[in-house]
């Protein structure tokens, strides 16, 4: 075995720039798989985040506490201690459960002069919904934390307090579904990326959205249900709307079509990696074709003098995997670089605060996939040379002479 | 019977091509250990596809081949490579160099194949041998710095380091001039005198065939 590695080693390198550019094929394409998938991936990530980061992946929207049929009650065994906490504590112990947010959601006018605009208010668990659902990061100005400490405060969309003509610290006025007119004040802008979002939505605390609609601090209108395995949330949704008797909405059914493009997006660049290497490929299968027409002699020496034909094709495919895990390498390498470069380009979205560069996703799976797919690759286009160096017949070489 | 290193028992091959027509009919050779023999006849006569066959490397024939008394007519492929390694040792008309190794690489390359002995031991045996041709001077030099009657020196010297059963030669002067020619007899003869290696030599040079010990006269695929 040793042997034959150095053997292999010393045809690579009697021939070391054929090799050099096959192996560069290889550090080419696995460079550019390891590039547009971080790329993508990364691009995936922001533009799916934009909405599934934002949105429950289970939301239960009964108005619950009204409801004469508790959730609860629905099982026998706890007929006569119904209480709606109860069923959010069910909910908050599930283990496939990552955490719940309460929210309330209520329709309201936005004030300017005597002209209302029709848009909605979202009273929400501020620290919930930061840690579940990152609700700093779309805030552009202001602090989101100002909604729990300071009352009857507000944070409008920005495109929203424009056409108010709010600054933060003004006061907004809202008129409720009941015809109250409440002032709030405004700590904050945010931006979702989503214009039309940002034009009609307001966040307040939950006790100030209470206060508007005039409810007990027991009334909720929502909960947000994030899971740790996203992909379980039909089931979930399932599952929940049955025993609490509610509707429950899953993230898939909610925004079935960002799961198609992310998919799609992922696949084109599979498929752009697989077509470099396998293109890769056919060098390394040029390279070695012509090494063995070079060497026919000394395979046929090789042979004579006791090396058999598996030592000859080990040899080959030892020359053709060094040449994929050199290559593989600095693609590896390559890949990482240029992940590196696309992170470092400026891109600013007036939409996506918080975001400087363009996304890349650093995954490891794909630094993985990478090395495997020039591995797979280099050996397959190794296999035929080899297993032709392997057919040499020695006789038919050595009399041609 | 024991000291028998190489016998055909009715050889028989023809051209798969065209069935009729045989190259070699009823073959039969002994190769005692310790002689000196060389196969003459005219080109085209089958000495080469005799020899090839007796090699193991061709293995398209009828009738029976035993080499060191075991039967080689059948066995796979792998197993022939390891006798040829073990058993055999050869000279072409050709070098048959590798350009990528060292001379002393090249001539440790069979005994490396089947490692029998350290590295180191190897090394001495290989460098005994050049020594003993008289170009152990040349051992860190590359094929291409070589001449050609230096280059068959240095491929008898890789058909020696395993020890072999026998030698088996095809032509091996033929590309050399008389005076490397010259060489080479005479380190065939020594080989022969003092180390009592057996040789088959495939020549049609009758000046070199008379001076082996005995002489294998063929024609048209059979021995007279």
């Amino acid at each position: 075995m040793k042997l034959s590695a150095d053997i292999a080693r010393s045809l690579l390198m009697a021939r070391w720039k054929q090799s050099l550019v096959a192996a560069i094929g290889v550090t080419f394409s696995i460079t550019m798989f390891i590039g547009l998938l971080s790329f993508m991936t990364g691009l995936n990530k922001l533009l799916d985040g934009l909405i599934l980061n934002r949105t429950a992946h289970v939301r239960l929207y009964n108005e619950l506490q009204p409801n004469p049929v508790q959730p609860i009650s629905m099982a026998p065994a706890y007929k006569n201690y119904y209480h709606f906490i109860s069923s959010v504590k069910t909910i908050a112990s599930d283990k496939r459960v990552e955490g719940i947010a309460l929210k309330i959601n209520t329709p309201v006018f936005f004030n300017e002069g005597s002209v209302q605009i029709a848009g909605s208010i979202s009273g929400i668990d501020v620290q919930a919904e930061n840690s579940l659902f990152h609700f700093n990061d779309y805030i552009s100005q202001g602090s989101g934390n100002d909604l729990a400490l300071i009352p009857n405060s507000i944070i409008l969309g920005k495109p929203l307090a424009e056409k108010l003509v709010a600054n933060i610290g003004d006061q907004v006025f809202i008129t409720t579904t009941r015809g109250d007119i409440f002032p709030l004040k405004l700590v904050g802008y945010f931006a979702t990326g989503i214009r039309d979002f940002d034009k009609v939505l307001g966040f307040t605390s939950i006790k100030t959205a209470q206060k508007l609609i005039n409810k007990p601090s027991s009334y909720i209108t929502d909960i947000q249900v994030k899971l740790f395995d996203i992909n379980k949330a039909p089931l979930v949704a399932k599952e929940y709307s049955q025993l609490f008797n509610t509707h429950a909405e899953d993230i898939q059914a909610a925004n079935a079509q960002f799961e198609t493009g992310s998919f799609i997006r992922t696949l084109i660049s599979y498929m752009v990696g697989i077509t470099l290497l396998i293109v890769a490929g056919f060098g390394i299968y040029n390279i070695l074709n012509m090494m063995i027409y070079e060497k026919m002699d000394a395979i046929a020496i090789l042979k004579a003098t006791g090396f058999s034909s598996t030592d000859v094709k080990t040899i080959f495919l030892m020359i053709a995997l060094s040449i994929g895990t050199f290559g593989g390498l600095l693609g590896l390498l390559g890949g990482f670089l240029v992940s590196l470069l696309i992170d470092g380009v400026p891109f600013h979205a007036v939409s996506l605060p918080g975001i400087s560069t363009y996304p890349v996703n650093y995954n490891p799976v794909f630094y993985g996939i990478g090395i495997l797919f020039s591995l797979v690759t280099t050996f397959l286009a190794g296999w035929l040379p080899a297993l032709k160096a392997s057919k040499v017949d020695p006789v038919v070489i050595i009399r041609g002479k | 019977m024991n000291d028998i290193i190489l016998q055909a028992v009715h050889i028989d091959k023809s051209f798969r091509e065209q069935p009729g027509i045989p190259i070699l009919s009823d073959i039969n050779v002994d190769i005692q250990k310790g002689e000196y023999v060389s196969l003459m006849g005219r080109s085209g006569c089958g000495k080469s596809t005799l020899l090839y066959i007796l090699s193991t490397m061709d293995t398209d024939y009828k009738g029976e081949l035993y080499i060191d008394n075991e039967l080689m007519t059948g066995q796979k492929s792998n197993h022939l490579a390891e006798v040829r390694n073990e058993k055999i040792g050869f000279v072409f008309q050709f070098h048959y160099l590798l350009n990528e190794f060292t001379v002393l690489k090249n001539v440790m390359l069979p005994a490396l194949k089947m490692a029998r002995l350290p590295l180191l031991d190897i090394e001495t045996k290989a460098m005994e041998w050049l020594n003993m041709l008289g170009i152990h001077q040349l051992a860190p030099k590359y094929p291409n710095q070589l001449s050609g009657g230096e280059k068959q020196r240095v491929a008898i010297a890789r058909a020696l380091i395993n020890s072999p059963c026998i030698i088996l030669a095809d032509e091996p002067t033929g590309n050399l001039d008389k005076k490397n020619s010259d060489l080479i007899f005479d380190i065939f003869q020594q080989l022969s005198d003092n180390f009592g290696q057996t040789l088959l030599i495939v020549t049609h040079d009758p000046g070199f065939a008379n001076r082996t010990k005995r002489i294998i006269q063929m024609e048209d695929g059979r021995i007279v």
